[in-house]
């Protein structure tokens, strides 16, 4: 019994010693091995691919939920870049986007180039959605636009078309290796969803400019950060290796999911 | 299956008064440490994730116009000096040095769980979403296998799911848990029961549920799952109150274990053999007879 109880004591202790230590260390004993580029952090993500491919299971060709009015109770919270200070974006801001055009491009039979006017006379659509954002809230708003797969049809897409990348106006980062833009991509699936729509008004009016004026995605069922705005050029592609770092997405170059289902 | 497993009682010379039951399946066993493993870093990248917003709120979504928060950690400016602070309903109070506002002296910082608590260390939501993801995947293959390894082999219906006598005899457990008097027996008491069964099937199925009614994903496949949770932003709230009582469980769970004898409970966890009292309610004399 006595053997049993000194068994105790040292096991409590070293148990207590062990559980010190965890805590202690735990401030950056696990940072190397989520570190990008490492083996661990790539095991990790694995994970990622298993829940793309059962969410596409799961999720099919289903709508986003949609919201009625009364569920609009507040303005649509910007995020992001609210005020691009690029030149070429702040010519067109001050004329009202009135020499804007929409460039669509890559593996089209058709290169496209939209002036709002022109996709405000396509059919538009209108949706009352939940924006949910990455960092953990949400907000709801209604987005009036035209369909992406109306845009693309009048494009006529190639047959090794599989993403559409958006190239922005707005920078999102200087540095000291050079200025990035924006960007983001989505694939075929998403492109062609009924309610992917190129959204140039919200809240029954005009699209402001820190939503992401005159023209942005929507991609209602994904985060936000894969909903780009102040889009410039539509860019159809086979692969995204050539686009940014290689990942098809500002935030997936920087260790964020590319599919953002989730 | 029965077959496979090794004889289920074993008289021991060294302590008279007690013998050896096996009584922890091998699925219970693995089942166990794979929820502990992933729980740990589910608990701290979850933290990590926390901190890129927070507040938590009630309904559909957030109110940044309007107030609909239950809770909201953050650092303020008072008089010149930042202070850390919670508010919970309403309710705020300082918490400078763990919540709002933490670090090494002098080098303070705003944010709402502390860098020990949190993987990784820094402000880096991108890989504590990895790390969660990762993490929540083996705690939702660890449920699936017990479950049914559970169904079968009746761990389930003999130690988990409450029977009448357990609602009987619950006063009594109470009050014997209430004197530090702990009884070895092979199976689990009514407390035992009655809080496996409150963490394992609704606790860890609601961890779940409330996880993925967060998906814009899942939530456009199931959109009911929001709403009988009451909204996304319901859902984090829950997701979030489920995390303090696995947590809290976690702390009643250990001190339970020291209780009532940390190397036999740990012994029992890892070889599935567990020493029990010799006066069994389940009289063993029948099938061993002394």
């Amino acid at each position: 019994m006595k053997a049993l109880i000194m068994n105790r004591r040292h096991f409590l202790t070293s148990a207590g010693v062990a559980g010190a230590g965890l805590v202690l260390s735990s401030c950056d004993a696990f940072d190397a091995a989520t570190e990008r580029g490492s083996r661990m952090r790539a095991i990790l993500e694995s994970a990622e691919k298993l829940t793309f491919r059962t969410q596409r299971l799961l999720v099919g060709d289903s709508l986003a939920q949609e919201f009625t009015e009364a569920d609009i109770r507040q303005p649509m919270r910007p995020n992001g870049v609210v005020r691009p200070q690029d030149p070429d974006y702040l010519q067109l801001q001050s004329s009202g986007f009135n020499s804007y055009r929409l460039i669509v491009d890559g593996l089209v039979k058709q290169p496209l180039s939209l002036s709002l006017d022109q996709l405000q006379a396509m059919t538009a659509r209108a949706q009352i959605t939940r924006h949910d954002c990455v960092e953990g809230w949400s907000c709801i708003a209604k987005w009036t636009g035209v369909p992406l797969a109306a845009v693309l049809d009048r494009a006529s897409l190639l047959p090794d078309a599989r993403f559409v990348v958006f190239h922005c106006f707005d920078t999102i980062e200087r540095s000291l290796a050079g200025e990035v833009k924006y960007y983001e991509s989505i694939d075929m699936i998403d492109a062609l969803h009924p309610q992917t729509i190129l959204a140039y008004g919200m809240n029954d009016a005009m699209l402001p400019v820190e939503n992401g004026a005159p023209l942005r995605v929507r991609v209602e069922r994904q985060l936000g950060y894969k909903m780009a705005k102040y889009i410039r050029r539509i860019e159809l592609v086979a692969s995204l290796e050539a686009i940014g770092d290689g990942r098809g997405s500002y935030w997936a170059d920087r260790g964020y999911e590319w599919y953002a289902g989730i | 299956m029965a077959a496979a497993e090794p004889e289920t009682s074993r008289e021991t010379a060294e302590a008279p008064n007690s013998r050896l039951v096996y009584r922890q399946k091998l699925a219970t066993r693995l089942t166990h440490w794979l929820w502990a493993f992933s729980l740990f870093f589910l608990l701290l990248s979850g933290l990590q994730i926390f901190n890129a917003h927070p507040a938590l709120y009630l309904g559909d979504q957030s109110g940044f116009e309007f107030d609909n928060s239950v809770l909201r950690i953050g650092a303020e400016d008072r008089g010149g000096d930042t202070v850390g602070y919670t508010k919970v309903l309403g309710f705020q109070m300082e918490t400078t040095g763990l919540l709002g506002f933490s670090g090494e002296p002098g080098a303070l910082q705003a944010r709402a769980f502390p860098s020990w608590a949190t993987i990784p260390s820094g402000r880096d939501l991108a890989s504590g979403r990895v790390v969660h993801f990762f993490f929540a995947w083996l705690f939702f293959a660890a449920l699936l296998i017990w479950l049914l390894a559970s169904a079968v082999n009746g761990h389930l219906r003999r130690d988990v799911i409450p029977g009448r006598a357990d609602f009987r005899q619950v006063g009594r457990d109470l009050a014997d848990h209430v004197r530090l008097r702990f009884y070895h027996r092979r199976r689990y008491g009514p407390l035992q029961k009655f809080s496996y069964a409150l963490v394992l099937l609704g606790l860890f199925p609601l961890m779940i549920l409330s996880g993925l009614a967060m998906s814009p994903g899942i939530n456009a496949a199931a959109p009911f799952l929001a709403e009988i949770l009451g909204g996304r932003q319901t859902a984090r709230t829950l997701h979030f109150l489920g995390m303090v009582l696995i947590v809290l469980f976690f702390v009643v769970h250990i001190a339970m274990v020291v209780a009532a004898g940390p190397l036999n409970e740990m012994r029992s966890m890892i070889t599935g053999w567990y020493r029990a009292d010799a006066s069994d309610d389940e009289r063993p004399s029948k099938r061993e007879p002394k």
